[in-house]
């Protein structure tokens, strides 16, 4: 029977990691639930044990219930009457698997009925999920706002909601509005308070929500009243139970079409506040965001993974000149580069998840009891390397996951081209991944100051201390050198000191930092398990010495006098 | 209201999967090649209790299953997917049992448990195919059985009767029987359901006695006092009353001949005319090797 955590090693990998040591400490405190909880581990071996276990049953549901749906829920996709939703008819067969196995909740304290897992074996069910259906990982990670709600709401809040969503009930997060899409501090929905109704009131629309007829939403709404800015929305709390909110239509997508994306109505909905007012955009929205990009992150990877495979089994099976065509160069570097790129991008994924989870952590713990000097400087530092490595995660794996796709199509010939395999809902689904939850655009303005202050510099340099196997040496040798090709770039750019010019080749040096992050990434891997890494390893640093040629021949040859070859519009508004 | 409900399992072979070395040269089944699993109509029989049982909160789902001692497997992935308890039964003089001592042991097993409304059970195992088990168990218990069920419709337990839908051929039959009863269902019916995360973690270290080391065990000893569910219960042939002629190779008048792999191929097929002479022809020779008759 297929699985695919255990036909994929590439995941369990990941658990042994040795900061796996450090999180599962911070987020067991210590093995303090062991007694209370009968499925609460008694140490670091049973924790990883347990992880090992719900991974290998998520990759048999996924393999097995899910992925066979896949085809079905993307045929019929979601209905829409009466301002309600209804899934596609086997989007039911796939929540029910899911509940059943209790996969809900994942992160959350035993306390409210959650499994507390760290957010790293959290991203590895997303990542399969994802590979199995694209459309349906969408349904089920929103669970993550749930982590929002339990962060900034009250615990009355908590012992209400967090309990809810482990048994099952779905959340949405109902952000953007017609005029106000990567552009958030523009939204208009109304909320007031009614002293009659003793609670908020939502009044207007929104627009692209996934899951829109959520059991429970997470509203970014305008409670202060004359405002324009980001400083005048406060984050909301709406039950479906209470009714106000309808569906006005869903959205014919290109792809991930499991995933109902809605138009609201909001009318006099009842609703509540989460936190205080006014942080709405500025501090939770930026939580919850963080959280979701991680998570397209992780959709990406699942996608590139079900790319590679589909991919891979058609070039073994397909016969062409007397030969399966595996066995052509111009086929098998495309499959050796979509696995490069899925490897590397998995270990950033995953490093990034790493970084999340002992920042959580101790945040959580800070709400508890006062950190200790070496608990707040330990947060600060996870917390910015969680801040710095999210965009990189999320654009590079969302790109990546576009190149599979293409290349798996590619490798299916004209086959690819008819609707009839996988390869082409795989191609559509993991369009979106570059877009949503910011586009690749708007991860490279997230990541640009790391940039330009030299922190992804900095990084590089202390991973090109790490040694690595022999065989491995002259790969790193490789990488090392261009950790100062891109310094060079770096420098080059801010001693320009135009921001213009800056946000021109920002793609380009955010691309070099990344590349080179994986390749260190990728090469400690293969340290690790040559077997396992050691020909990815090869092919992806040959990819980038490729790639950061490119990049830094974009970024020494071009100059701020260029630019005006590239302006599309008046220079007025480019400026404005 | 609640129901007491005994969920009948066999660890067996994994035939769907048969590789070039399921057999040995002996004829018999090469145990080593084939991955050890759930009988897979099995888990659509506790599949049905467990809906039975949601219908019913506080019902109690006890797996029973005869095997090796790491036939527990079965019972630990009963208790993942939400069975209440395990019982295996494991024994030396146990082995070699065909049908009709496995029946008797197993009918010893569930007298023992005792308290019981509906026996639950796999159409057939995998590994014999012979689907006589589940009946015979009911002739000893002296209880109604159903066969071939593909979904309990309804039950009601004031008026102890069940209706079930069963799989005929070319069609369904909806029967009533009374309760206690031996139900055996079918590959048909609902899939099981998946394991549980929080119950795998809870459930991961049950074990029975025979599958711990001394060391294990004693070791062990006081977390089960504190966790009894570590715990699951085995029983040997005293434990069941059961009577040594009946149980084991002793009880078992089967004898199995030999097991032969036999592959067809293309060149042994035949035309031949729907003439009386060739039919005749045919059956002759079908009775003299032994395929009918």
């Amino acid at each position: 029977m297929a699985n695919f955590y255990t036909d994929n090693p590439e995941i369990k990998f990941q658990l042994g990691h040795p900061l796996m040591e450090r999180i599962v400490e911070l987020k067991e405190r210590s093995y303090a639930d062991k007694d209370e909880y009968d499925y609460a581990p008694e140490n670091l071996e049973d924790a990883l044990d347990n992880y090992d276990r719900i991974l290998e049953l998520t990759g048999d549901i996924t393999a097995n219930i899910i992925a066979p749906n896949a085809e079905d829920v993307d045929a019929e996709g979601p209905h829409c009457a009466d301002g309600r939703v209804t899934y596609a008819s086997k989007t039911y067969e796939n929540l029910d698997a899911t509940v059943k196995a209790g996969l809900n909740g994942v992160t959350m304290p035993r306390r409210y009925g959650g499994l507390n897992f760290p957010c790293t074996p959290y991203t590895a069910i997303n990542e399969m999920i994802a590979t199995a259906d694209a459309g349906f990982e969408n349904i089920w990670s929103l669970q993550d706002c749930i982590e929002t709600l339990y962060e900034f709401g009250s615990e009355e809040q908590r012992q209400r909601y967090v309990p809810r969503v482990c048994k099952g009930e779905t959340m949405s997060m109902d952000l953007t509005e017609p005029d106000a899409g990567s552009d958030l501090q523009s939204v208009m929905l109304k909320a007031t308070y009614s002293e009659e109704e003793g609670c908020w009131l939502l009044n207007g629309c929104k627009r692209f929500i996934t899951n829109g007829d959520s059991d429970i939403h997470l509203v970014l709404a305008r409670s202060e009243e004359g405002t324009r800015d980001g400083r005048g929305l406060s984050m909301f709390i709406y039950d479906k139970n209470q009714g106000g909110v309808n569906v006005r239509r869903i959205e014919n997508k290109l792809g991930i079409h499991g995933s109902p994306t809605c138009e609201l109505v909001y009318k006099n909905a009842k609703a509540e506040l989460c936190g205080s007012r006014k942080l709405g955009l500025i501090k939770y929205v930026m939580a919850l965001m963080n959280g979701a990009r991680l998570g397209i992150a992780a959709q990406s990877v699942g996608l590139s993974q079900a790319a590679y495979n589909e991919g891979l089994a058609y070039a073994k099976d397909r016969k062409q000149f007397g030969k399966t065509i595996i066995n052509f160069p111009a086929v098998y570097d495309m499959l050796a580069s979509m696995k490069a790129k899925l490897d590397a991008g998995r270990t950033l994924l995953y490093t990034t998840a790493r970084f999340v989870d002992i920042y959580k952590a101790l945040e959580d713990i800070a709400r508890e009891r006062p950190l200790t000097p070496e608990e707040r400087k330990e947060l600060k530092t996870y917390s910015k390397l969680a801040d710095a490595f999210t965009p990189l995660s999320k654009g590079m794996n969302s790109e990546y996951c576009n190149q599979n796709a293409y290349d798996c199509i590619q490798i299916h010939g004209g086959s690819g081209f008819m609707l009839e395999y996988a390869c082409q809902r795989i191609y559509r689904d993991a369009r979106i991944t570059s877009i949503y939850e910011g586009t690749t655009q708007l991860q490279v303005v997230a990541a640009i100051r790391y940039v330009t202050n030299g922190f992804y510099s900095q990084y590089i340099a202390e991973r090109q201390q790490e040694t690595v196997l022999p065989q491995f040496q002259a790969l790193k040798d490789k990488v090392n050198a261009m950790g100062e090709r891109y310094n060079a770039c770096v420098n080059k750019v801010n001693e320009l000191q135009n921001q213009e010019y800056q946000d021109f080749v920002a793609r380009h040096l955010y691309e070099m930092a990344a590349d080179i992050i994986m390749g260190h990434l990728i090469l400690a891997d293969a340290s690790k398990d040559a077997d396992l890494f050691g020909k990815s390893a090869k092919v992806y640093v040959n990819f980038i010495a490729s790639e950061i040629e490119k990049h830094a021949s974009f970024v020494e040859s071009t100059s701020v006098e260029d630019l005006d070859a590239y302006r599309k519009a008046q220079n007025t508004e480019v400026n404005a | 209201m609640s129901l007491k409900i005994v969920v009948l399992a066999k660890q067996v072979p994994d035939t769907r999967n048969v590789g070039p070395d399921a057999m040995t040269p002996e004829g018999t089944v090469n145990r080593a090649a084939l991955p050890a699993v759930f009988n897979p109509e099995d888990l659509n029989a506790l599949e049905q209790a467990l809906r039975l049982k949601e219908q019913f909160p506080g019902s109690v789902i006890s797996v029973v299953t005869m095997g090796l001692p790491k036939s527990a497997e079965v019972i630990r992935e009963a208790l993942y997917r939400g069975a209440d308890k395990g019982y295996v039964v494991t024994d030396r003089p146990l082995g070699g049992a065909d049908t009709l001592a496995t029946s008797y042991t197993l009918s010893q097993a569930i007298r023992k448990i005792g308290d019981y409304d509906i026996i639950l059970g796999g159409r057939q195992a995998i590994d014999g195919d012979t689907a006589q088990v589940g009946p015979q168990i009911a002739e000893k218990l002296g209880l109604t059985q159903v066969t071939y069920a593909e979904e309990i419709v309804s039950l009601n337990l004031e008026e102890r009767k069940i209706v079930i839908r069963r799989h005929i051929d070319g069609g369904v039959e909806t029967v009533e029987a009374p309760l206690p009863l031996v139900v055996t269902v079918n590959g048909s019916a609902a899939p099981c359901r998946p394991r549980n995360a929080k119950r795998v973690m809870k459930f991961k270290n049950a074990t029975v006695v025979a599958e711990r080391t001394p060391e294990q065990n004693e070791a062990l000893t006081a977390k089960i006092a504190q966790k009894p569910y570590l715990d699951i219960t085995q029983w040997g042939a005293a434990d069941i009353d059961a009577d040594p002629e009946q149980i084991g190779k002793a009880g078992s008048p089967t004898n199995v001949k030999a097991v032969k792999n036999i592959v067809f191929k293309a060149k042994e097929s035949r035309t031949m005319t729907g003439s009386d002479a060739d039919i005749e022809g045919l059956i002759v020779e079908l009775l003299e090797s032994n395929t009918i008759g």
